[in-house]
């Protein structure tokens, strides 16, 4: 018990967090937070950002890569304003955060005072949970609150909106021991029976499909390696989503490639045509389902999440079972072994069950024949698969990390970048906001300051955060921003080819800038790339660079990402590039099927 | 390739019956908590027919909000999942699915009018229980309390009488039985 001023006590908390550093930036609401930062700059070091968008999206970098809540100190207002994007895409994503707001002082609350905004109003709807602190004495539990709910059940970011009058003021401040929330008990464990029922429809199953998603890499490490033993176990295919890359090899032979909207044909033709779908830590996402009247038609599903509102939301599930997916894969594990401790294909397998499993193989290996991936390489101009490609084969030895901004790139970075380990990519899925990527590298190289990392970035995306630049070169932070620059916000080029009538409105990054003299401008290092041959050697040069880089590389500006399932379709009818089958192809193989 | 649709979302392809549902939601009466229920309803779309919220516990400051609801199954349980998902909520029960409940609300139902119609408003009062609460010479506020049907039908038969204005609580619930459906420790 110390007295102590508000102020203090939010340094105080932070330390007692093990918060090590905090992205922020300074205003009128937070002087005196900033001034107890100064004033204990061994305790918690503060990152000045450019922008408090930048601010938030690189807490969640450092949150993702780490699994550690990240921490954001902003000032009232616009302050807060500016962070809302962030704070919905961690909403999205399940980051959890800690973004303290300065407030105007509590009698001046509701008066339209200077830098003033309802930021506990506006933030509601974005946040895992927020407070408005009205008294010093409340100030101390709300912080560790805080912490606690970003961090437990299924993450998220949490505002604490401090008045000005509450930093000045002063309190007794202790850490709280054990802590126990009032009401809030995220369930962890799964229902044992429902584990029993679900090994048991598993070993049961002709054609299997593990889908996991986010969930998996939420829940740490240990649910990674539980996931990869299990798949190991059963011998069944797995296919991520977007949010879920890493938590399974993509070199392992079972893994058949990203789902969804841009996933690969063999994963979403196995997720159409499984009789059993194993869904771990995902929550049937739009991108993932397509045509909901037409998803997965026979199939029996069994749905493994930490949150209960995710379950028989968008599809009916036979088997929901809530808890983590650390726990539910542990005790899954345990029991499938229970069940028959004999390797796969499938315990009490009997030869029909073994058949099976290698029928549905086979028939998987038939969709992977399709090489849905493949595209066109080119001798004269850079295709941007072939630029991730190279840029996957160079750094992969390396200890890399990659965040992307989002459109065509993000997707074929999804799709050619392999990614090994868990933790390694971030994204912005849920909400898909331009300018994540860039203050995510920031964050995450400040986690991991010996690692390579690299945000795969489109030229229009990256403008919407480049300031942030700014922030790497001022703490030496060696983050590579590697620009697939085809010269058009290429999603949006790409849907309006097919659905608009190849009426780009708007779609055209006119008057860019030279993004190597921007480089320089910001006392970065500046790269340009034209040519497939000079690739591999720019980027090697971009691994040696000791200082931030923006590499711009000028890839086909006419590229579009395939597979894809258009616009409210079902998984059956994927479209391909013209490299891999022709549409024609896959519009009758679809039309069989549909009868 | 040509298609008819020009989204990227999938079409709503959902044709389920919507019913009726009655949730009894037990809270923490801290600031702001209404507005996370609303801003629930509002945000994703869900109606709310009737909403009622007052402290029930005080040494525990739990507040017990009642709200009428509509959907579909899937609907409904998602509404449940979601209110369960906030913080200071502690407990979603469904009134009406856990058993046989009893909902009643409360009207304040102001008539004006003389002589005959005066009592002719007695008359229906008396056949539906109503209380007088308030009299002048020219107006009576009856106080009624029961199913919303029946406030329903009382308001109806007052409205050639002289009715003025009405004021009802929106509907409060409870189970029948012995047990308390919201309890815990
Ligand atoms: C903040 C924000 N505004 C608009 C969009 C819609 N949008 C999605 S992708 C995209 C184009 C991105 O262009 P670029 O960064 O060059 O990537 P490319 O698709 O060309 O690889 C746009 C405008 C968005 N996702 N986020
Ligand atoms: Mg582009």
């Amino acid at each position: 018990m110390t007295e102590m001023t508000g102020a203090e006590m939010v340094i105080e908390a932070l330390a007692d967090q093990g918060v090590e550093h905090i992205f922020g930036y300074p205003g009128g609401a937070v002087l005196p937070i900033y001034d107890a930062l100064f004033q204990s700059q061994d305790r918690v070091r503060h990152i000045l950002v450019r922008h408090e968008q930048g601010a938030v999206h690189a807490a969640e970098g450092y949150a993702r890569s780490t699994g550690k809540v990240g921490c954001v100190l902003v000032t009232s207002g616009p302050g807060a304003t500016n962070a809302v994007t962030g704070l919905t895409d961690a909403l999205c994503d399940s980051i959890p955060l800690v973004v303290i707001t300065g407030q105007v002082p509590t009698h001046l609350i509701g008066n339209d005072a200077f830098q003033e905004c309802d930021t506990v109003g506006i933030t509601r709807p974005c946040t895992k949970y927020n407070y408005l602190v009205k008294t010093i004495d409340d100030l101390p539990r709300a912080l560790h609150e805080a912490f606690h709910i970003a961090a437990s059940g299924r993450p998220g970011p949490v505002v604490v909106d401090i008045p000005k009058d509450i930093q000045f003021a002063k309190g007794t401040y202790a850490r709280p021991k054990e802590f126990q929330h009032k009401g809030y008990r995220p369930r962890l464990e799964g229902d044992p029976d429902r584990i029993k029922q679900a090994v048991e429809m598993m070993a049961a199953a002709k054609r299997p499909l593990f889908y996991t998603g986010g969930g998996v890499i939420n829940s740490g490490r240990a649910a990674s390696e539980h996931l990869r033993e299990l798949v190991k176990l059963t011998g069944f295919p797995i296919t991520s989503t977007l949010m879920g890359l890493g938590a399974y090899p993509a070199a392992d032979p079972q893994w058949l490639g990203m789902l969804g909207m841009h996933g690969t044909w063999e994963a979403n033709w196995a997720m159409h045509d499984c009789d059993l779908m194993v869904c771990i830590g995902a929550r049937f996402d739009d991108r993932i389902t397509g045509r909901l009247d037409a998803f997965s038609p026979g199939s029996r599903k069994i749905h493994v999440d930490i949150d209960p509102s995710s379950i028989n939301k968008n599809v009916k599930v036979d088997l929901p079972i809530v808890g983590d997916c650390d726990h539910v894969l542990a005790d899954m594990l345990r029991a499938w072994r229970a069940l028959a401790p004999a390797p796969n294909p499938s315990p009490q397998a009997g030869e029909g069950r073994a058949e099976a499993l290698k029928a549905w193989w086979a028939q998987i290996d038939k969709w992977r024949a399709k090489k849905s991936l493949a595209y066109r390489v080119s001798n004269d101009i850079i295709k941007p698969q072939y630029a991730i490609e190279r840029l996957f084969a160079l750094t992969k030895d390396r200890d890399t990390y990659i965040t992307t901004e989002v459109g065509q790139h993000q997707m074929w970075a999804a799709q050619f970048y392999r990614f090994q380990e868990p933790n390694r990519w971030m994204t912005s899925g849920g909400l898909g906001t331009m300018g994540y990527g860039l203050p995510a590298s920031v964050g995450v190289q400040l986690a991991h300051p010996g690692s390579l990392v690299i945000d795969i970035a489109g030229e229009a995306s990256v403008m919407m955060t480049m300031q942030e630049i700014s922030t790497a070169v001022q703490y030496d932070l060696p983050v590579k921003i590697f620009i697939i620059n085809n010269k058009y916000m290429g999603m949006v080029r790409q849907w309006q080819e097919l659905l608009h009538g190849g009426r780009y409105s708007h779609s055209y990054s006119e008057a860019l800038p030279d993004f190597v003299k921007l480089a320089e401008a910001y006392h970065a290092h500046g790269i340009r790339c034209e040519h497939p041959r000079d690739l591999d050697g720019k980027i090697r040069e971009m691994i040696e660079v000791k200082r931030p880089v923006i590499f711009d590389c000028v890839v086909d500006p006419a590229e579009n990402c395939f597979p894809m399932i258009p616009s409210g379709r079902a998984h059956n009818e994927m479209l391909l590039g013209d490299a891999a089958a022709s549409v024609e192809d896959a519009v009758t193989e679809a039309g069989k099927m549909l009868v | 390739m040509s298609t008819t649709t020009t989204t990227h979302y999938p079409a709503s392809t959902r044709t389920e019956q919507v019913e009726t549902r009655t949730l009894c939601v037990l809270v923490d009466n801290e600031p702001g908590v209404l507005a996370r229920v609303i801003g629930l309803f509002s945000g994703r779309g869900y109606n709310i027919d009737s909403l009622t919220v007052s402290e029930t516990e005080h040494e525990k400051h739990l507040s017990r909000i009642t709200i009428v609801t509509r959907g579909t199954p899937m609907v409904l349980e998602q509404i449940k999942n979601q209110l369960d998902r906030l913080v200071p909520v502690h407990r979603v029960v469904d009134i009406t699915m856990a058993g046989p409940s009893i909902q009643r609300e409360l009207a304040m139902v102001k008539v004006r009018g003389k002589d005959e119609h005066r009592m002719e408003a007695l008359r229906l009062a008396d056949a539906f229980r109503a209380r007088v609460i308030d009299a002048t010479t020219e107006s009576f506020v009856f106080e009624i309390t029961g199913a919303s049907e029946k406030i329903e039908s009382f308001i109806n038969l007052m409205l050639p009488v002289g009715l003025v204005e009405v004021s009802r609580t929106g509907i409060v619930a409870i189970a029948r039985g012995p047990e308390a459906m919201l309890s815990r420790a």
